[in-house]
């Protein structure tokens, strides 16, 4: 009897737990199963079918889940760091700002790469959602962005003007394919259009795409880059021939900047270039920045640029900083403006009303839990159901309830005053404001503390009381000792029920809360749907579920989440 | 135990109890337990023994009468000052608490200092050979080491009485065997007044000091084991204890320590009277099994039966055959197997009779 | 075959519809603001509608106060649910610069008054502030007071800076979750003219002192989000004053009857009107375009202001505006462009609100959260 698998009643034989490591035990001199194969192989191929058998089940539900909720989630954290939107929509300028030091404003160089940028993105129309993204961290931008992009497209109006003045030719569509199109395309653009002109009713081939001439590149590198965009966008947004549009502004000023400013080697076959390679140093040009700074001073503002330069990368961790009120800039991480730091603010208020709501659910909960569990069956029933009623009623028609119930003209109040506990001037301000949120969302979750309570209270035999009173413990010590010991594991079930649930909700703070009783997801919401900065929504998401995670491993080491009972 | 009344540890005095105000579980029980004596409660589950022993613990209230212990009326004393150790059915161990604890628990709340907390948990799991045990948690136990557990913890506070309600009942047939061995050592060695729940009657005839066979809410009969199974008091208790062969008849004749029986197939045998008063009753006659002897060599004014084989058992130690004795064909009769012993065969027509001391008449 | 098209084309010239051999959708979405407003919306253009094309089936999404968020998504998601989208006029400008709305030639596209005058004269320059919007309805925002409030000692509010008179009109306020109107109003009362509010509005100093004036009330301020909300407070006496839509202060005031009056001072102008999200099929499209057609012509937006007292968008409608459909009272009275009652009113820059919606959101959400 001294020791446990020794003892007249100890557990003997082999069971299935114990069947695995007796095989792998006698291993050292493998054992052989009737066919002579050894017979953990057997063992392992007869549970493989098993598992794969297992899998083939739940294949259907797995594939549901992660396609309905874990894909969609994992897009949305993605999106907490992702920030394509500044390279793609500028790149030339981002790769010029590159050798930005930071200091005063950006040299001419770069808002000539800004302009070309822009005028592309003002066509596609994604300078709009460039201004909002850079708004999240300078205020102001998307206002500039749209002034900026209703103006752009006049950036080397000038220009056009005196190249038009020069030669006529610069005018014509045709100049421009001559000089920049690759003569293979010409050839396949004017058996297309001849195939247009004579096809009966609608015609539905799309012009070939456009490709620039060789070594037009090397030669006008600005113009050709340019100009190639032009051309794509003329198609494919437009849905037109770049043979029958004049170049924008932009093009005229990019063909300016190649003839001005590096040293050019023209072919001897261009008399048209070889003019305007003359001509143009005299030209009369107006300077790129001054132009954006006409239409926004905020050009030239080196917190702007900065801001831009910080979220050049495709990657950021700019939402997340924002998520704790610190802010990228170009000099690296500095804390938010006071008057900007609401999130940590947040966080905090989230997590104090979400614990006081849980204490609140535990303190009412817990006596009713007991009722239930220690009433017959029958009443316990007709209780429960009572507990679930508020299931079965919407959470708007509840929340809308409490509105009633509570606010200063609302019938909690009306009683108190006619009671005479308060005066009809001090009327208590139960609703939106903390109070409000507290009330409301304790009685919507406290049937998710008092169903994991009564369940595991129900398991909790009698005897282990009665035992406890046999063995000389009170009433009360017999509870603290014997009984609340063993309804731990529910109030752990409920507690992290209620406190998950808790910080995730938004609806209720959000009808009863004001602005002082609302909740991290209340900002997530406002994220998602009023100023769309998803990003920052994603990246507020990410921190809860991580706090969130947090607290559950925490939970695991103290309580234990094998303590926990859900049924 | 024939002094019991005068000095009665435990008494019950016209005990009544009923949960619902209609019907009595328990009719008017009177029951004097002697210090240091083991008695068990055996009946039928319903039969109100369980009731009593949650009465006596303090789970539950007396409708009516008294319980008294060491003479002193205990009916309004809650169950924590009663000062008696109780092992419940399912062991009811903490499972939150260690093996030391739950030993630890009942000296705690009677404020033991630590030492001696120590000093007596080490002594108790001795008792039970459970010494190195102090460290896990029930679940990690074996259910015949969470019995002892359970018994360990009950003695702990060095009470005077100890209740158990049927402690043994989920333990497979060896293990009862060696615990029902060493509860009953351990309570008399340590002196302690035992009151023990069971509807097991062999568990009950092992252990126990007397027995109080409880059937319908009353005592049928309260008894030492042997008195109870050979002088049954009435048919129920006769049943109940053991294997018992009954034929039905008349009283025909009535004398001091004889009587006839008449049986309904008109064959005529000798009984001990029990509980039967005049000529012309109905009445049982029991026979245990094993008192019946086949072909018997008796005096010439012995009472013998026809009978005929319908079944021949080869149990090992005994034979059990099963004959056809006035009328009815459920009487069995066991017989040791020892050298020469006949084997019956089926069909086979046989006389069979008992020694008249062995036959009693009881109510009918 | 000849004669059935003869017959087909004297059909649309009856009726005077495009488009009309065209394949058409037989169900369309639209995405209005819900409550009265909506009601009108299917009383007036929605159920005549249908009634020439039994076919068609309607489906309302009241989700028109997270227009761009939700065409947004949609069309990230590169798949539009939405057919017809009922928008402000600063969020019509906002899904415009994004592409998200569809441009459409107002002249094209929408029946001429009666007397002939193109559509885009008849709208007029300042109703078609964007090239996607088509305008149905001038509302305003305004408040209401209740006029049983014992504190007030019997005076009642009759400029908008009373709004920020905490101690002649004490008692809680309730004003909408969103930066524009707000910001405007704080600054009249806080000694700002009305033509250099958005001048003000525009620097950084501007903007903390709108902030700082709305301080001086936040503590008394209930925020709303719905349009709903205002009137169902002033009702419950929940707030003795509050902002809202005029239509939904009319409906407290003369549908039920509540002890509210109208504070038209400094009421703040704003447009509502459809756009048409970007994207759409073929027939869906068609169908949107045929729908329209009918239902911004002069009779259709004279009718609606039956039902709501927001003003028709066309010239030519207000004459034909008469008199409540159920309570029979004029409605001309309780328009925001009454004369009475536009004396004072502030005219909202859908334009500026367009561009600086962002800006000044994220500044007010963070100073509401503080």
């Amino acid at each position: 009897m001294t020791d446990a698998t020794q003892g007249p009643d100890a557990k003997t034989g082999v069971t299935p737990d114990t069947g695995l490591r007796i095989v792998e035990e006698e291993l050292a001199g493998p054992v052989l199963a009737a066919d002579g194969t050894p017979l953990r192989r057997s063992l392992n191929k007869a549970l493989r079918r098993q598992k794969l058998r297992a899998l083939a089940l739940i294949a259907p539900l797995l594939i549901f889940v992660l396609v309905t909720f874990i894909a969609p989630i994992a897009d949305m954290l993605f999106r907490s760091v992702e920030n394509q939107i500044v390279s793609e929509t500028l790149p030339r300028t981002v790769v010029a700002l590159r050798d930005w030091d930071g200091e005063g404003t950006p040299d001419e160089e770069v808002f000539r790469d800004l302009a070309r940028d822009l005028v592309i993105a003002a066509e596609l129309k994604n300078h709009t959602r460039l201004g909002s993204r850079l708004n999240y961290e300078t205020t102001g931008a998307s206002s500039l962005l749209r002034k900026t992009g209703r103006g752009v497209d006049d950036i080397g109006e000038e220009l056009t003007d005196q190249f038009i003045a020069l030669n006529p030719a610069w005018e014509e569509p045709a100049t421009w394919i001559a000089l920049m199109a690759d003569e293979g395309w010409i050839a396949d653009q004017a058996e297309w259009a001849a195939e247009k002109e004579a096809a009966q009713g609608p015609f539905t081939t799309r012009e070939p795409a456009f490709r620039l001439r060789d070594g037009v590149a090397e030669m006008l590198p600005r113009t050709a880059d340019i100009y190639a965009d032009f051309a794509r966008l003329i198609q494919t947004e437009d849905r037109d021939s770049p043979t029958e549009e004049e170049p924008w502004n932009i093009v005229y000023q990019a063909l300016w900047e190649d003839l001005t400013l590096g040293p050019v080697t023209l072919p001897e076959d261009e008399p048209l270039l070889a003019e305007a390679a003359v001509a143009a140093p005299t030209f009369d040009a107006l300077s790129v920045t001054d132009a954006f700074v006409d239409m926004d001073r905020d050009w030239a503002d080196p917190e702007l640029w900065g801001t831009i330069k910080a979220f050049s990368g495709k990657y950021t961790a700019g939402y997340f900083l924002a998520a704790a009120d610190f802010q990228l800039t170009a000099d690296g991480i500095a804390a938010q403006p006071e008057d900007r730091q609401i999130y940590g603010l947040l966080f905090g208020r989230t997590m104090f009303m979400s614990l006081t709501i849980m204490v609140s659910c535990i303190l009412l909960g817990y006596p009713i839990a007991f009722l239930l569990a220690n009433l017959p069956m029958r009443t316990a029933n007709i209780l429960l159901i009572l507990v679930l009623l508020p299931f079965w009623t919407s959470l708007l028609v509840r929340t809308s309830a409490w509105k009633v119930l509570l606010q200063q003209q609302g019938v909690i109040n009306d009683i108190l005053v006619w009671t005479g506990i308060v005066s009809n001037a001090g009327r208590l301000a139960l609703i939106n404001n903390q109070t409000g949120t507290i009330i409301a969302m304790t009685h919507i979750l406290l049937p998710f503390m008092i169903l994991p309570l009564y369940s595991v209270m129900k398991t909790i035999p009698p005897s282990y009381v009665r035992a406890a009173k046999s063995l000389g413990a009170t009433n009360f010590t017999a509870f603290r000792r014997v009984y609340f010991p063993q309804s731990v594991p529910g109030i752990g079930a409920g507690c992290i029920l209620v406190f998950i649930l808790s910080i995730g909700y938004y609806i209720t703070p959000e009808l009863v809360g004001g602005t002082t009783g609302t909740f991290i997801s209340n900002r997530i919401a406002y994220h998602i749907s009023s100023s769309l900065n998803w990003g920052l929504a994603a990246a507020l998401g990410t921190i809860l579920l991580v706090v969130v995670l947090v607290l559950y491993y925490l939970y695991d080491r103290i309580v234990g989440i094998d303590n926990v009972s859900l049924s | 135990m024939s002094d019991a009344r005068e000095t009665a540890f435990v008494e019950f005095e016209r005990v009544q109890k009923s949960y619902d105000g209609e019907t009595l579980v328990v009719k008017d029980l009177n029951l004097s337990i002697a210090k240091g004596e083991f008695l068990t409660m055996l009946g039928p589950s319903g039969s109100g023994k369980t009731t009593c022993l949650m009465m006596l613990a303090g789970f539950e209230t007396a409708t009516h009468g008294e319980i008294r212990l060491k003479g002193r009326e205990i009916n309004n004393i809650p169950p924590h000052r009663r000062g008696i150790g109780m092992v419940f059915q399912n062991y009811a161990l903490f499972p939150h608490m260690t093996v030391a604890e739950n030993l630890s628990f009942p000296l705690e709340v009677r404020k033991v200092g630590k030492s001696e907390r120590e000093e007596r948990i080490k002594r108790t799991l001795g008792m039970v050979q459970m010494q190195d045990f102090g460290g896990r948690r029930p679940a990690q136990l074996s259910g015949g080491q969470q019995q002892r557990i359970a018994l360990a913890r009950a003695l702990v506070f060095e009470p005077e009485l100890v209740l158990m309600d049927e402690p043994l009942g989920a333990l497979d047939k060896q293990l009862r065997e060696t615990l029902q061995f060493e509860i009953t050592n351990l309570a008399h060695e340590l002196g302690i007044t035992t009151v023990y729940v069971t509807h097991d009657q062999t568990e009950a005839l092992t252990m126990s000091d007397r027995v109080a066979v409880f059937d319908d809410g009353r005592i049928q009969q309260l008894a030492p084991p042997d008195e109870l199974y050979e002088r049954p008091d009435n048919s129920f208790v006769a049943q109940f204890i053991g294997e018992n062969n009954t034929l039905a008849g008349q009283l025909t004749q009535m004398g001091d320590h004889r009587c006839l029986v008449k049986l309904d197939d008109g064959a005529t045998i000798d009984a001990v009277p029990v509980n039967v008063s005049k000529p012309g009753e109905r009445t049982l006659v029991s026979i245990r099994p094993e008192r019946v002897e086949i072909d018997p060599e008796l005096g010439p004014d012995a009472h013998t039966l026809d009978a005929e084989v319908l079944e021949f058992i080869y149990m090992g130690d005994v034979f059990r055959t099963r004959l056809r004795v006035a009328g009815r064909d459920d009487f069995i009769v066991k017989t040791r197997n020892r050298v020469g012993q006949k084997r019956l065969t089926p069909g086979q027509h046989v006389k069979i009779g008992w020694l008249p001391e062995d036959c009693r008449a009881l109510n009918g | 075959m000849k004669l059935k098209s003869l017959m087909l084309m004297s059909g649309a010239a009856i009726v005077a519809m495009p488009a009309l051999a065209q394949e058409m959708a037989d169900e369309m979405t639209i995405v209005s603001w819900g409550g009265a407003y909506q009601n009108s919306q299917l009383k007036a253009y929605v159920e005549p509608y249908q009634a020439m094309h039994p076919e068609l089936k309607v489906t309302w999404d009241e989700s028109s106060a997270e227009a761009v968020a939700g065409m947004r998504a949609q069309s990230e998601a590169n798949n539009i649910t939405w057919d017809l989208v009922d928008a402000t006029a600063a969020d019509s400008m906002r899904l415009c610069d994004e592409g998200l709305a569809m441009e459409v030639d107002h002249d094209e596209l929408l029946a001429p008054a009666p007397d002939g005058t193109p559509a885009s004269e008849d709208f007029g320059e300042e109703m078609l502030i964007s090239d996607c919007f088509i305008p149905q309805i001038a509302y305003s925002y305004t408040f209401g007071y209740r006029t049983d409030v014992d504190a007030w000692d019997g005076r009642t509010p009759d400029e908008i800076c009373d709004v920020f008179n905490l101690e002649e009109f004490p008692g809680k306020r309730s004003l909408e979750k969103r930066p524009h109107n707000n910001m405007e109003w704080a600054l009249i009362c806080d000694g700002v003219a009305m033509e250099d509010v958005y001048d003000t509005l525009e620097t950084e100093e501007g903007q903390d002192r709108a902030l700082a004036k709305l301080d001086t009330i936040k503590d008394q301020t209930v925020w709303w989000t719905s349009g709903a909300d205002t009137p169902q407070l002033l009702a419950d006496g929940e707030v003795v004053m509050g902002s809202s839509y005029n239509g939904r202060l009319f409906s407290v005031i003369e549908e039920q009857d509540q002890p509210v009056a109208m504070l038209w001072d400094a009421q703040s102008y704003d447009l509502d009107g459809w756009v048409i999200p970007e994207g759409l099929d073929e027939p869906t499209l068609n169908r949107v375009k045929d729908f329209l057609y009918f239902a911004t012509d002069t009779q259709r937006l004279a009718d609606q202001a039956a039902w709501i007292s927001y003003g028709p968008a066309r010239k030519s409608s207000a004459p034909l505006v008469g008199k409540h459909a159920e309570l029979g009272i004029e409605m001309a009275p309780h328009m925001p462009t009454n004369p009475d009652n536009a004396s004072n009113a502030f005219v909202q820059n859908y334009e500026w609100w367009a561009d600086y919606r962002d800006d000044l959101d994220s500044k007010f959400q963070a100073w509401l959260a503080q």
